[in-house]
């Protein structure tokens, strides 16, 4: 909402600077979001209203004339080069010293005396962006004809345009009355109300027309009035200049008073051309299924028994609080006018304008929730300026079918209510002064009697907000009045008290988080991916496992890439990997997310598994100096599996699996003790193509965190120092290819005196048999209670080889 | 006498000789050539048995004498050549200690959860705990349990990407707004006093562009108890920013509106880019918006059956993104999830 700052000024004195003012405001809960000036810049008596007395042909040069400029008794030439203007308009005169905005740079200049081709400007005439107005630099500025000659332009046109965000809870600010009474509050001023007098004439407005209300529960109030005899024209330059200072377009005097009191009281009205109303019969009533209407803007709307209508004895006219329809428009033959000011459900309003795709002025207005009270006050306003400035008369009385009144609910709460919240030590008295300048009706009463006595210890207010409040209702509210007014800065601030809740840890997010920092010690990257994804996007993918039927759709989508949410991390990972290569000029991606993925349940909330996945690619080791690049490879990736696991206390399995989305033959599943927790591998040629990845080695790996959690963890326990000293031998076996080292591993490890063994050399070649590979061992012999003689070791060492020999018919190598 | 010579002339032959080496592996060469056991002076040694017993004495003594000159001189050749080699050996290992390193491979948490974490810590300190919640979730805890029921107007301060079948069925399914319906699943499972943080994604129906993003973090925060005051609001936010964005820093606390609070608060904080003054950061006003905050309403209280007569509390929410954009310069919020590791390498 934008708030005219002169407009403002008609009720309300204002003192303050104006940046003070938009501040005191803001901390209040009007917020300001920004403040323009009209005008801020122009010297009070270097830029005036002028008016174009002659214009002639510049002597020397053909684009350009010489226009003479009367500014009330005194008349000054100026060379000017635009073609807009002719004798008699009115015009922004600038006289030499003026400060103006260059037109060409836009930059603040101060205007110098100029002699244009030889002949000398006595000040100048400018456009909108000269006098820092608006951007129109290629014409002058044309002023209305009724601006006063001589004038200062400052103080015909200045203004100040605040513009507000509003909080939907304040339909009140929704109008510069409703502002005004903000700026009286928080200034300590009075508001001036707007004179709602006019005299009425001829016949009882009942005779005239009548209004019919038929579902009562979406229209609590409907006012009327009848103004007969107007003439339709322009409304005058201050109406239109203040309709337009707040984004409003002047249309003729009659809607642009109803527009005008709109923005005045926040109360939407709307003006019928009384002729053209059927029987003169207003019936309001929900609209039939199946019904039709025409809005104002052309457009045939479908609706509902949801929406209301405004009908007459022929069928309907507008659609109730949204927009008017054509038939009934006043035009410019309109001579009489039926007023209406009612008080619409808001919630049927917000319906309508939501399934309509309507919002109007007045639909935002009455699905906030305005007071029925309101319609009477702006009925008045509206018909007393139509008398004023239409030329037409008032027949005697309003209609007011008010079946909605509710008496105003009353607040009672004592100070240490209010203070109870704030944390303050308010007297009654403050919180009384500071609810009185908000317009509330106080009245002091003994604590639970309900008898007025101001004297009492442990006194109570009961308070009545005014009727433009509707949100005011219980003592929180009170409060906040209270505090935003007295300023939120001004109250008391403490450190939080009271003690602190049991600890009930969250394990589940701590291994979580523990998974990011070890993947992130391993040299992984964290990214994080869109929840959502395409059908498309998961169809690049084989179907995660445990996921039948579709994935959760959501309504609306805001584009077809976030239609559904994702039930993998998988095809987040492969577009940013090839995102990164394609665009990003990445050569090395290596790079992790953690993040659920969204499995749908039958007639509940999805099941969000929480998920760990990653994706290296490119070079393990870089080129350097001194070594040339090394490239992931699928150990590279165990390994990362290895350590992340062994961050968090599990020792980890792993066997030979397929995944669609893998190679065969290079693809592994881990688990532990038993239980699968995940799977790694080389991703798939096709998988990648399909992501437009690079085609060099992408390997992929995924683990549920959820089934992680699941796994018991070995508690870290400290083993002691060994006391005597480790044998270290090697050992070297040929087996058959096909043999997996995991085998060969196990059978080392049987014996307890083995500590540990490190495969350190793997061979296949010409110095053993074809089929068979060498794998060498480094094997440390320990016992935790003594040296381990020669003989002990050899015999451990001879019985892993015979086991060796029986189990995967190895041999030593010699 | 001949002898007598000989012995000297060795000396001084071995002497010169000695002077001349320059390299540390050729004394022994020498030592076998003077002194080995079929060196020049052991012969001469070895010769004294042929000599007269008055000679043999005299020439035994200053061959002997002759020795220990050698020996010495060997001794300290030695050591002076073994200085040397281990100043060139020093002088040759010199490096050139600009190549660069070998950097270990270094991953880096994405920004977002670095302040994510942060922020989370700052109350942890506080005595919060971190809860967490589903990022699809009912209508009733989004909305209608935080006092913004069915055609709310405040409804529109949030743009919902609902799930599919839409807002009409009976329980309508979305995607979080915000973390604020932790509130309700947190106090529907416990009883005061509560002090509990919710980060988590959360989304939005919102066109992106610099400043607007439909997928983002909040980190969501909630403290009731029988005596919680707008006093305590405040004193808690401020220690909040104190931690944040250092211990020199101004709030700022203004009336704000959301239903689920009252009364309603919006936080700011004095610009730390340029000191209040005024600059592009903070839009000239000197003060930066951070959160949103505000005494939880009643209403709210009711729907968990906490009794609003005996329990207060405040909840407050922020963005970790527009943390992260204000602490380390961001100007595009989109650049979160772009994952342009030029990006994310920054961090
Ligand atoms: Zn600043």
């Amino acid at each position: 909402m934008k708030i005219s700052l002169n407009w403002l000024k008609e009720y309300v004195d204002i003192t303050l600077p104006v940046d003070e003012l938009a501040h005191r405001l803001s901390m209040s809960g009007t917020e300001v979001g920004g403040v323009t000036h009209i005008g801020g810049m122009w010297d009070r008596d270097k830029v005036l209203v002028g008016q174009i007395v002659r214009l002639d042909q510049h002597p020397n040069a053909d684009r350009l004339r010489l226009a003479t400029i009367d500014i009330g008794g005194e008349q000054n030439t100026v060379v000017c080069g635009a073609w807009n203007i002719a004798e008699g308009d009115k015009v922004p005169y600038a006289r030499v010293g003026a400060r103006l905005i260059d037109g060409h740079s836009g930059e603040p200049a101060v205007l110098k005396s100029a002699k244009i081709r030889g002949v000398t400007s006595e000040g100048m005439i400018c456009s909108e962006k000269e006098l820092g107005i608006g951007e129109d630099h290629t014409g002058i500025m044309v002023l209305p004809e009724d601006a006063p000659v001589g004038a200062s332009l400052l103080d015909y046109m200045g203004d100040v345009i605040l513009d507000l965000d509003l909080t939907p809870n304040r339909p009140d600010c929704l109008a510069v009355l409703g502002i005004a009474r903000e700026v009286a509050a928080i200034t300590g001023r009075q508001v001036r109300e707007p004179s709602l007098a006019y005299s009425e004439s001829g016949e009882s407005v009942s005779d005239l027309a009548s209004v019919e209300i038929l579902d009562p529960d979406l229209c609590p109030r409907y006012c009327a009035s009848v103004v007969t005899g107007v003439k339709i024209g322009l409304s005058p330059r201050w109406m239109q200049q203040r309709l337009m200072a707040l984004g409003m377009r002047p249309i003729n005097n009659v809607v642009d008073i109803t527009n005008y009191v709109m923005l005045e009281y926040g109360q939407p009205l709307h003006a019928f051309d009384y002729d053209r109303l059927v029987d003169h019969h207003i019936i309001v009533r929900r609209a039939r299924p199946g019904e039709k209407m025409t809005t104002l803007d052309g457009l045939e709307r479908d609706l509902t028994e949801e929406n209301l209508l405004i009908c007459d004895g022929g069928g309907s006219v507008a659609l109730a609080g949204v927009m008017g329809g054509l038939d009934s428009e006043v035009t410019e033959s309109t001579v009489n006018v039926l007023i209406e000011s009612a008080n619409f459900n808001n919630i049927s309003i917000r319906r309508t304008s939501a399934r309509l795709h309507l919002r109007s002025e007045a639909s935002l207005r009455f699905d906030k929730g305005l007071s029925p009270e309101l319609p009477m006050y702006a009925l008045k306003r509206a018909t007393q300026l139509m008398v004023e400035l239409c030329g037409g008369s008032v027949a005697q009385g309003v209609i007011d079918i008010y079946t909605g009144k509710t008496e105003p609910a009353s607040i009672h709460f004592s100070a240490a209510q209010v203070n109870r919240i704030l944390g303050a030590d308010m007297g009654l008295g403050e919180i009384e002064g500071v609810l009185k300048a908000l317009g509330f009706e106080c009245t002091e009463v003994r604590k639970g009697t309900g008898v007025e006595d101001p004297r009492s210890v442990g006194a109570e207010l009961s308070v009545t907000p005014p009727y433009w409040r509707t949100d005011v209702r219980i003592v929180e509210d009170i409060a906040e009045e209270v505090a935003r007014i007295v300023g939120y800065d001004n109250l008391p601030m403490s450190p939080l008290s009271g003690s602190v809740p049991r600890y009930e840890p969250d394990l589940e997010r701590e291994l979580r988080e523990k998974v990011r920092n070890l993947l992130v010690d391993a040299g992984l990257q964290e990214v994080l991916t869109y929840s959502w994804t395409s059908l498309v996007n998961l169809g690049k993918l084989s179907r995660p496992e445990g996921l039948s039927g579709q994935p959760l759709k959501v309504f609306n989508p805001m584009s077809l890439e976030q239609e559904y949410l994702r039930t993998t991390l998988r095809a987040g990972l492969l577009s940013t990997l090839a995102l990164n290569e394609r665009h990003y000029g990445a050569s090395s991606v290596n790079i992790f997310e953690v993040g659920s993925v969204f499995m749908p349940t039958e007639g509940d909330l999805p099941r969000e598994q929480m998920m760990a996945a990653g994706i290296m690619t490119g070079d393990v080791l870089t080129k350097s100096w001194d070594r040339s690049a090394t490239a992931v490879d699928f150990y590279d990736v165990k390994g990362v599996i290895d350590a992340l696991m062994d961050g968090l206390g599990m020792v980890p399995d792993y066997s030979p699996v397929e995944d669609g989305d893998l190679l065969a033959g290079r693809t592994a599943a881990i688990s532990i003790t038993g239980s699968r927790i995940g799977v790694f591998g080389e991703v798939h040629p096709q998988v990648l193509e399909r992501f437009d990845a690079s085609s060099r080695p992408v390997y992929l790996f995924e683990i549920d965190l959820a089934a992680v959690f699941a796994q018991q963890r070995t508690p870290n326990r400290y083993q002691s120092i060994p006391r005597f000293p480790d044998v270290v031998e090697d050992l070297a076996v040929v087996v058959d290819t096909s043999t997996q080292a995991q085998m060969v591993m196990e059978i080392i490890m049987r014996s307890p005196i083995v500590s540990s063994a490190t495969l350190f050399d793997i061979y296949e070649g010409p110095q053993v048999p074809p089929g068979k590979k060498s794998l060498a061992y480094s094997i440390t012999y320990r016992a935790p209670d003594r040296t381990l003689t020669g003989e002990e070791v050899a015999s451990i060492r001879s019985r892993i080889i015979s086991q060796l020999e029986r189990e995967l018919g190895g041999t030593l190598r010699s | 006498m001949t002898q007598d010579t000989s012995v000297d002339e060795i000396q001084s032959q071995a002497l010169g000789a000695l002077g001349a080496i320059d390299d540390i592996r050729k004394l022994d060469e020498w030592r076998v050539a003077y002194l080995g056991r079929s060196g020049r002076l052991t012969s001469v040694l070895r010769g004294l048995g042929a000599l007269p017993p008055e000679a043999r004495r005299e020439v035994g003594q200053r061959a002997n004498m002759v020795k220990s000159v050698l020996e010495k001189a060997l001794e300290e050749k030695e050591e002076v050549l073994r200085q040397a080699e281990l100043q060139r050996s020093i002088e040759g290992g010199k490096l050139d200690i600009t190549l660069p390193g070998r950097r270990p491979n270094r991953g880096r948490l994405h920004p977002t959860t670095q302040v994510v974490r942060e922020i989370c810590d700052a109350f942890v300190a506080m005595g919060f705990q971190i809860v967490e919640g589903p990022e699809v979730e009912w209508d009733y805890y989004n909305f209608e349990a935080l006092n913004i029921p069915k055609d709310h107007p405040a409804r529109d301060m949030w743009d919902t990407i609902w799930i599919d079948p839409p807002s009409e069925s009976e329980k309508p399914m979305l995607l979080r707004t915000h973390t604020s319906p932790m509130q309700i699943r947190v106090m529907e499972k416990t009883q005061p006093p509560v002090r509990v943080v919710v980060p988590g994604k959360v989304y939005r129906y919102e066109a992106t562009d610099a400043t607007h993003e439909s997928q983002f973090y909040q980190v969501e925060g909630l403290a009731v108890d029988t005596n919680i005051t707008f006093a305590e609001l405040k004193g808690t936010l401020y220690e909040f920013a104190r931690r944040i964005f250092g211990t020199e820093r101004k709030v700022r606390f203004r009336c704000d509106y959301f239903p689920f609070v009252e009364p309603g608060v919006e936080m700011a904080i004095d610009c730390f880019a340029c000191g209040g003054r005024g600059c592009r950061i903070c839009s000239n006003s000197g003060w930066i918006e951070i959160m949103g905050a505000g005494m939880v309403h009643p209403e709210v209280l009711r729907h968990v059956n906490y009794d609003p007569e005996i329990y207060t509390g405040f909840a407050f929410g922020l963005g970790p993104e527009r943390i992260a954009m204000l602490k380390y310069g961001i100007d595009d919020i989109r650049l979160f999830y772009s994952n342009d590791l030029r990006f994310l390498y920054q961090f």
